[in-house]
């Protein structure tokens, strides 16, 4: 990897809590080397305003690989950045050209109220799972044996795609109606393809989707915009399918 | 001579477990409710066992750091899970994992704890399969597997290359339901900052919730500490950056004895280090083992031109490949376990064979060119093709890679802006995972009565090496099927115990000693950040513990450790207040813990004069380099005991290992 070094200007939202107002607020930065990635350069930043005894900006990370959903930022107007298919810890330097200016902002949505700066709390996601994201079945080590029900190889990879959802919460983001529908049919999705979801589904789907309006998510008016943005590129056929169960299940459920 | 009881039940290896529940005591359902549990950590280890102990019945209050339970970093790993299940009809069998692991693990694990192990990894798959979790699937729709290093065996459960994600999801949404019912409380975004003991009980935590800086009080009947490893004492690994040794740390120096501290897994495929502003380093999945070849140049010259851009690796013919695994270890070639995979990375780098232009040249290549070709003709036969053209085997041999591993293939091209599909990844080992932690008895109890410690945070399982996949199966073991016996065991006990209050003296002191630390933090107006010292920890655990160790090495590496507690207490530079969300804070308290861990990892290493698994005494090796164990002298567990933050104090425990199922011997994967 030939590393190349840049020179940015950064305009970030900076809110010292929920209830302050924001603003955005410019940084100037040099030496950025293009083989960093964009978190790797805001680590780079804060390291230069704690040496000037400045307050480094807040932004939620962890596994800085992609797969944990905790990293959000909407970079020059787009969730998670320029690139497509990833997420912002997987979003390079190399990206950027020298000089360029570059706007971060936190995600914004009604239901993913700001904690601090960039740092959103996204804790209705964990609702809307805990209203009925699961199959109702006990650990016991006494469940029929992993193979008892063979499932078609198409439908086991559908689910998995739908499954592979990371709850970043980019499709809500990205909507201009902040609706969730994308991450809540992805998770419809995964339990109504299985044998092992199909018995709960009705309840699960009504219950879903009554969490999903009570924290104020929007609704779907198919522009496709989650898809796009989406880092693990979760189809829409996902909010179809939702569509479908929420409809059968209103229509079936006494 | 030892404070330590392993409590390893009576009988025969098989039957110990078994025997062990049958006489357990137990808690009645309408008992229950009146207990309360607290798990700290909401990974495969603490989801599972937050969930089953709120199905129980219990009142359980989990708690995470992340801002949801589901981003805990199970989520990222990556390959499978093992299970004894025997789907391919390739010889497996319980004992067959149980010994495999055993050997992986270089002799150095409790026999007992690794059988149970193996008899449940069965239910886990049974378990999860019934949560909804997808895993892949053949054709007739029945489960697939793969192989990992170590095993000759196809015993490895998966999904795609996310298989930690489809499993953490699926302990997730049990936890999750538990929630919705009420049974189980989450705190996210809450740091458990001490454990508090009365009367030589674990009894309740001091938590700090991390969005508006408060000190919580929280009490239970039992703690139990599910918080993962230490990798991050290096700096740069491939754990995530939250990821840290606070919490089983915390509990170490209230009394618990921590393991084996130095047992450390160097995974060999990593992608390398590319300079000074790293943050982390990104795995790439043992299971790539299964189609790639790992090779070097067999001349120095090649390497370098290699390096200096002047030759590509797709130029290098066959005949001037060294595939130095397939070459020094033919039975299992290129899937043998991470410890000597990594040692032999390591030792064609030092011989000056590296292909990476970095600083250290440290890199090696890991092809799929050969794999792409056999699969993809397998895929033009079974489409009726028998005579395929090149191009033709090569677009449907990507169309599998793809399916099996897409996700890692993008991961990897994301980071470096090369395409593995037309040129070999570029690989080099780094930190993983850590086998050492909490000492626990077979019930999976530290010394402290009522606290108990699973997955990743205890020692218990993996001996001196871990083998693929089998972190996974760890943590849901413990948490589904270990943990919910031996903690209801303990609790039956604690039925008449009522309520425990939170403002008896217990909690005061042990709030006060928190607020008394951070204050310090705050008002140190030192010069420099926090990660400017857990930047040059790494630095001398990497060069001085890591993947090769020698006394001199080792002793220096406790003297410098030293010195940087000193100045990091002296100059550390911690901005904002206690009273607001302050990561800064938060990553002070978690780096003045692994500069204690970092210094005991150095004095552990030191004493154990011998070499086994992922601990490489230099000193200690045959004349082909392979690790020189010494089963007369260190054929034990050492258990370390607190006594303060100079770790060269700290007092050793020895747990002797006997194997009494498993004839001992050389570890040979030749």
């Amino acid at each position: 990897m030939a590393s190349k070094f840049i020179n940015i200007t950064l305009k970030i939202w900076r809110q010292k809590n929920s209830n302050a107002k924001g603003a955005l607020e410019t940084y100037s930065l040099n030496d950025v080397s293009t083989d960093s990635s964009f978190l790797e350069m805001l680590d780079q930043l804060n390291e230069q305003l704690i040496n000037e005894k400045q307050s480094p900006i807040t932004f939620d990370h962890d596994c800085r690989e992609g797969i944990c959903g905790m990293c959000s930022l909407y970079i020059n107007g787009r969730a998670h950045g320029p690139d497509s298919g990833n997420t912002t810890c997987q979003l390079h330097m190399r990206k950027f050209k020298d000089g360029d200016t570059i706007y971060v902002e936190p995600w914004r949505s009604r239901a993913f109220p700001i904690i601090k700066d960039l740092m959103v709390d996204r804790s209705a996601f964990d609702r809307i799972q805990q209203a009925g994201g699961f199959v109702s079945v006990n650990t016991s080590g006494r469940t029929m044996d992993a193979n008892a029900i063979p499932i078609a190889k198409a439908d086991a990879d559908k689910a998995f795609q739908a499954a592979a959802c990371i709850g970043c919460g980019a499709c809500v983001a990205s909507c201009k109606n902040g609706s969730a529908m994308l991450f809540v049919g992805a998770k419809v999705s995964q339990y109504a393809l299985l044998p092992q979801g199909k018995i709960e589904a009705t309840d699960r789907v009504l219950n879903m989707v009554r969490q999903m309006d009570e924290e104020g998510f929007g609704n779907c008016t198919n522009t496709g915009a989650c898809e796009i943005e989406c880092p693990k590129g979760i189809s829409i056929e996902n909010i179809a399918r939702m569509n479908r169960e929420f409809l059968k299940g209103a229509l079936t459920k006494s | 001579m030892s404070k330590l009881n392993s409590k390893i039940p009576e009988g025969s290896i098989a039957d110990k477990w078994t025997n062990h529940k049958n006489h357990m005591k137990l808690v009645a359902p309408n008992n229950r409710p009146k207990i309360d549990v607290i798990v700290v950590g909401t990974g495969l280890a603490g989801a599972s066992a937050a969930a089953s102990l709120g199905e129980m019945g219990y009142n359980v209050k989990a708690f995470c750091f992340q801002d949801s339970p589901r981003r805990a970093h199970s989520i990222a790993a990556q390959g499978g899970i093992n299970a004894a299940k025997n789907y391919q009809n390739d010889g497996d069998s319980v004992y067959r994992l149980f010994y495999d692991t055993i050997k992986g693990g270089d002799y150095r694990a409790r026999e007992a704890n690794v059988h149970r192990l193996a008899e449940v990894s069965g239910n886990i798959i049974d378990q999860c399969v019934a949560q909804g979790v997808p895993f892949a699937r053949e054709y007739g729709g029945l489960l697939d597997n793969r192989s990992f290093g170590g095993t000759q065996v196809q015993r490895t459960f998966y999904a795609a290359g996310q298989t930690g994600q489809q499993l953490l999801l699926g302990a997730y949404s049990a936890l999750s339901r538990q929630i919705g019912l009420g049974r189980v409380k989450m705190y996210h975004r809450h740091e458990m900052m001490d454990l508090v003991k009365i009367d030589g009980k674990a009894r309740g935590i001091i938590a700090r919730n991390l969005v508006t800086g408060e000190l919580e009080r929280h009490s239970a009947h039992a703690v139990v500490i599910a918080s993962g490893g230490y990798g991050n004492v290096y700096f740069l690994s491939t754990n995530a950056m939250g990821s840290n040794v606070s919490a089983a740390w915390k509990v170490h120096k209230r009394g618990a004895l921590f393991a084996n501290p130095c047992f450390v897994q160097i995974h060999p495929t990593c992608v390398p280090v590319h300079g000074t502003n790293q943050s982390k380093l990104t795995l790439m999945s043992e299971s790539l083992r299964n189609s790639g070849r790992i090779w070097v140049p067999k001349k120095k010259e090649d390497a370098e031109a290699i390096r200096a851009g002047q030759l590509k690796p797709t130029q290098i013919s066959e005949e001037e490949r060294d595939y130095f695994l397939e070459r020094r270890y033919p039975a299992f070639g290129n899937l043998v376990p991470r410890d000597v995979a990594s040692r032999a990375a390591k030792e064609r780098c030092d011989a000056g064979c590296g292909i990476e232009a970095n600083d250290t040249n440290e890199g090696v290549y890991l092809d799929f060119s050969s794999e792409i070709k056999s699969k993809g003709k397998q895929a033009a036969y079974a489409l009726g093709d028998h005579d395929p053209t090149e191009e033709r085997m090569i677009e449907l041999g990507k169309k599998w890679i793809e399916e099996k591993y897409g996700n890692l293939f993008q991961m990897y091209q994301k980071i470096t802006d090369e395409n593995p599909y037309e040129t070999p990844m570029k690989i080099y080992p780094a930190v993983h995972y850590t086998m050492g932690g909490v000492w626990v008895d077979y019930n999976l109890q530290s010394t402290i009565e009522g606290c108990f410690v699973t997955g990743e945070a205890n020692f218990s399982e993996h001996g001196a090496n871990r083998l693929g996949a089998s972190a996974l199966m760890q943590g849901l073991a413990d948490g589904y099927f270990v943990a919910p016996y031996t903690v209801s065991d303990y609790l039956s006990n604690e039925i008449r115990t009522g309520k425990i209050s939170t403002d008896g003296p217990e909690f005061e002191v042990a709030e006060n000693e928190v607020k008394e630390s951070i204050d310090r933090f705050l008002n140190n107006n030192g010069s420099k950040s926090v990660d400017h010292f857990h930047k040059r920890l790494g630095l001398i655990m990497w060069n001085k513990v890591g993947m090769a160790r020698n006394e001199q090495g080792l002793k220096q590496a406790i003297e410098e450790i030293g010195l940087l507690r000193e100045e990091f207490y002296k100059d550390v530079y911690v901005p904002g207040s206690s009273d607001e969300m302050n990561p800064e804070l938060e990553k002070v308290m978690r780096v003045a813990d692994l500069i204690e861990l970092g210094q005991l990892m150095a004095v552990d290493a030191l004493h154990r004069e011998e070499s086994c698994g992922g601990h490489f005494r230099e000193e200690h090796q045959d004349a082909e380099g392979e690790t020189l164990r010494d089963d007369k002298n260190f054929k034990y567990v050492a258990a370390w005991e607190y006594q303060g933050s100079d770790s060269k104090q700290s007092t050793l425990h020895k747990e002797e290992l006997n194997y009494e199922f498993i004839k001992i011997a050389d570890r040979n994967y030749k």
